[in-house]
């Protein structure tokens, strides 16, 4: 099997990891001679599924030996199986890298043997990139729960993020599609790791040279759908994350139809719209100011599909509004629906100067027609007359549903809601 | 009325402050741009442009029209001029008139018209050098002396070819590489970098062998299951795609997906149902074995002659579990009766156990074989196999409650100890699982009849019993 054959099979397998962020190392690392990395991570080609190509996304091998009923890679699948050697990663992200195609390298792997030995292999294809070819870029190293932490320590020397993936959002999705993942385990790497990333910046803070460990933090990912489990419980669960073990980003992933589908979890269109919503409360939860718990309102316990969450929420706290844009702090702006956290920045700055009108929130590029009912200017605002209305919820609701996704999409590369 | 001719940035601020310092309104400025067209008024405007400098640099030298305008601007104005819209100096002259006039702070109000112009011109500039970071694709040529260099030809909407390569430099320090673009080049030797003339596409080489590499992992790395073609298209505008070697494929790769999609959700491998399907209500021992015979949880009961389930006292304190039934117990219906089974009885007796006292039992309850003439052959039971039988191997474990579990095999060490479980590493080390307080796995009996190896096979069942005795004594 030739590398091109390899790569069909490694990157097909690699593709339902949904995070492809290449951002978060600020500075390029000394005596770097290729790659760079300055903060800001590039999107530097869109497949036709919308996603972007930040990075050439791999695994090492997709043998495995777990058999997670929502993966391509278990080990009761019939999909083709291959292995790359450490070399041929190597030179595969070195070639593209020099072409530009890449930001860096995302390396992940089925289990192998056991969790040491992987991540051991994994650690090792960094290691050479780094060392043997002074390569500067961005790589972001999926790491084996289980493993031993002088591997992790070692890992997150070389790269620029470690994730662990925390795979569903509750313990009991856990034993009923990957039994042999255990929901404590997971939490625990993800905390050594958490523990190691601010040991290394107080340590540097303090003026000491230890080597820099995972500098652009970590992350995880969940996959919704698989399972019955609510909006409400996933919130919790990465709004847990977030503040405990300092996640720099959680992942919703959509559980989406594979090849070789595992006749336990039938096939289905994935719930894109769903992760969408998932994706504008997670921006709720770290930018809005919101707590999980207010952002479900409907009575399954999920987010509603029609409306974005903010909205959800706006509609469902009338009285919290009309905000005055003139005079309300920065919290209560953020809530208006509509208003993204750049606007609000804005909106701070020109009060000083001038009084803002509905012109002046227009030409901010607010999203006018869900903030208009919200609102009050220091002119005259026609639509806040609706704000007590019962119908409001009818006229805010989307024509039709088409229609809706494509706003959607819109808000899914800002997170602005 | 003043017409200024300028090219660049510096042109720009260099006549700016001149008109400043002389306190002409932007009313009265003509502003032209070297690309523009030739219009009537060139030569007069040419005219009035030498005019113009002269005039301000005598005007700059003079101590007391000297003003000063927050950085900001000057960051502003820099990505500004970079836009292709020849009415920026205008917008730009007249903006700076304003702050220096009395409103100071005016770029903090970005619903003014003209502050808001300005921030859109300097959008669009900066998502222009971003996406040039982003698509510029270099092709490799090999010069004498087997040095590499990189070559690029990329069309960007605005000048920005001097915003960007700064930032190529420190990315490809260690490579040699040259970007054209239709209005200036830039090349970087790995110490220095230059820039020169504009050239067309057909002086950039026209294709890398990589490429095919890299149209491979664009392909596979698409997810067919969701499609959002507007979203790429705007974050991957179609006027770039020329320079794009994979997107060639795009059209192929959406036309595809539905029948691809398809063809995912109708196809599944494995077993719908599990055992658990097939459990009755009452587990005790008495009806989990009247229950299993009529289990059809995977396809292996079509051709076995029974299910085999455990045996053994309800009170035992010790459960053996093997694998999976074989030709003898298939035929018999019980564990552990034919040649595997005669070497585990001599092994319990040596071991000073009573088989009357064990239950036995096995992972798969059916026997899985391979036709060979008339011969059965042993067949290992697959992940899926193992896992759709599971709720029999667990249920039999609730109902019995065992103080020690005793795993003969890797099957059955893997069961219950996790499949990351090495039967060679991790033989005879105790271990609590959820269904008893010690689990010991050690090798299955038909293993060690398998052995050629003599002395091996010595060893093994010495191992055997001693792993048998363990267990026994931690039972007590």
């Amino acid at each position: 099997m030739d590398v091109q054959d390899k790569l069909a099979i490694l990157a097909d397998a690699a593709k339902y990891d949904a995070s492809c962020s290449s951002s978060g190392s600020k500075a390029t690392r000394a005596g770097s001679r290729i790659g760079s990395t300055e903060g800001m991570g590039i999107c530097h080609s869109y497949t036709p599924d919308g996603r972007c190509i930040s990075l050439l996304k791999i695994l090492l091998t997709n043998f495995c030996i777990y058999d997670c009923q929502y993966c391509v890679n278990r080990i009761s699948s019939d999909t083709p199986r291959a292995r790359f050697t450490v070399p041929e990663v190597v030179t595969l992200t070195l070639d593209f890298y020099k072409r530009n195609y890449i930001e860096g390298l995302f390396l992940s792997s089925g289990i192998i043997q056991n969790p040491d030995y992987t991540m051991e292999k994994l650690t090792e294809v960094a290691k050479v990139l780094r060392k043997e070819h002074k390569y500067g870029g961005y790589i972001h190293l999926k790491t084996i729960p289980n493993a031993n932490e002088e591997l992790i320590k070692e890992a997150g020397r070389w790269a620029d993020r470690l994730s662990v993936n925390i795979e569903l959002p509750t313990e009991n999705d856990l034993v009923q599609l990957a039994p042999e993942k255990k929901k404590p385990t997971i939490v625990k790497a993800m905390q050594g790791i958490s523990e190691k990333i601010s040991e290394s910046r107080a340590d540097r803070k303090r003026g000491f040279k230890s080597p820099r460990f995972a500098p652009a933090g970590q992350s995880t990912q969940m996959i919704v759908g698989a399972t019955a489990t609510p909006d409400s419980k996933i919130l919790q669960t990465a709004s847990e994350l977030y503040g405990g073990q300092k996640l720099k980003r959680v992942y919703y992933s959509a559980y989406s139809p594979i090849p070789h589908a595992d006749a336990r979890l039938p096939g289905q269109s994935p719930p894109l719209v769903r992760e969408h919503r998932l994706y504008q409360a997670d921006w709720l939860l770290r930018f809005y100011g919101f707590e999980a718990g207010e952002l479900v309102t409907q009575a399954d316990q999920n987010l509603s599909l029609d409306v974005d969450p903010k909205l959800a929420w706006a509609l469902a706290n009338r009285h919290y509004f009309p905000v005055d844009v003139n005079s309300a702090c920065r919290e209560q702006l953020l809530r208006i629906p509509g208003i993204g956290t750049r606007s609000v920045k804005r909106l701070l700055k020109i009060r000083r100067f001038q009084h803002i009108r509905t012109c002046d929130l227009k030409k901010l590029k607010v999203a006018w027609n869900r903030a208009k009912y919200f609102v009050l200017t220091s002119d005259h605002n026609p639509a806040l007359k609706n704000l007590d209305m019962l119908d409001l919820d009818r006229k805010l609701r989307p024509a039709t549903q088409q229609l809706m996704l494509f706003d959607a999409m819109q808000s899914a590369t800002s997170g602005e809601v | 009325m003043r017409f200024i001719h300028v090219a660049c940035f510096d042109d720009w601020r260099s006549e700016a402050r001149g008109l400043l310092s002389d306190q002409i309104p932007p009313t009265e400025v003509h502003w032209s741009a070297e690309d523009d067209q030739l219009g009537l008024f060139d030569q007069i405007q040419e005219k009035a442009a030498t005019e113009k400098e002269t005039e301000s640099r005598s005007g700059n030298t003079e101590p007391s029209t000297r003003f000063s305008v927050p950085t900001p601007f000057l960051d502003l104005a820099g990505h500004v001029a970079c836009h292709q819209d020849p009415a920026r100096w205008q917008l730009l002259y007249q903006t700076l008139w304003r702050i220096v006039h009395g409103e100071r702070r005016l770029l903090e109000i970005s619903t003014d018209d003209d502050v808001h112009l300005l921030q859109l011109m300097r959008k669009a500039v900066t998502r222009d050098v971003h996406k040039m970071k982003a698509f510029v694709r270099f092709r490799k040529i090999e010069t004498e002396a087997s040095a590499e260099t990189y070559i690029a030809w990329h069309r960007p909407d605005h000048f920005i070819m001097r915003l960007a390569a700064p930032f190529f430099s420190r990315r490809f320090k260690g490579m040699s590489w040259t970007i054209l673009t239709p209005h200036e080049s830039a090349h970087w030797n790995q110490q220095q970098l230059t820039y020169g003339p504009g050239l067309p596409a057909s002086e950039a080489p026209k294709s890398d062998a990589l490429e095919d590499l890299w149209k491979t992992y664009y392909a596979s790395i698409f997810n067919p299951a969701r499609i959002k073609v507007d979203m790429m298209k705007r974050e991957m505008p179609v006027r770039h795609w020329p320079t794009l070697p994979e997107a060639t494929l795009i059209d192929d790769l959406i036309r595809d997906a539905p029948s691809r999609v398809n063809e995912m959700i109708e196809n599944y491998e494995g077993f719908s149902k599990t055992a658990a399907h097939y459990l009755p209500i009452k587990q005790d021992l008495r009806s989990l074995q009247q229950a299993v015979s009529k289990c059809q949880a995977c396809h292996l009961c079509n051709d076995a002659t029974q299910a085999v389930f455990g045996v053994g006292p309800e009170n035992a304190r010790l459960v053996l579990v093997g694998e999976q039934p074989g030709d003898r117990e298939d035929i018999e219906g019980e564990p552990f009766v034919g040649p595997a089974g005669e070497l585990l009885n001599t092994s319990l007796h040596q071991a000073g156990i009573e088989r009357r006292e064990v239950y036995l039992t096995n992972v798969v309850k059916h026997f899985k074989f391979e036709r060979r003439g008339k011969r059965r052959l042993h067949k290992k039971p697959d992940s899926r196999e193992i896992y759709a039988c599971r709720p029999w191997l667990e249920s039999e474990l609730a109902a019995l409650r065992p103080k020690t579990v005793i795993c003969l095999g890797a099957t059955a060490a893997q069961a219950l100890l996790g499949r990351d479980f090495r039967l060679s590493q991790q033989r005879g080390r105790i271990r609590m699982t959820e269904w008893s307080q010690q689990t010991i796995a050690t090798w299955h009996p038909a293993a060690i009849l398998r052995m050629p190896d003599k002395n091996r096979k010595r060893e093994m069942v010495q191992q055997l019993i001693q792993d048998l005795k363990r267990g026994a004594e931690f039972s007590e």
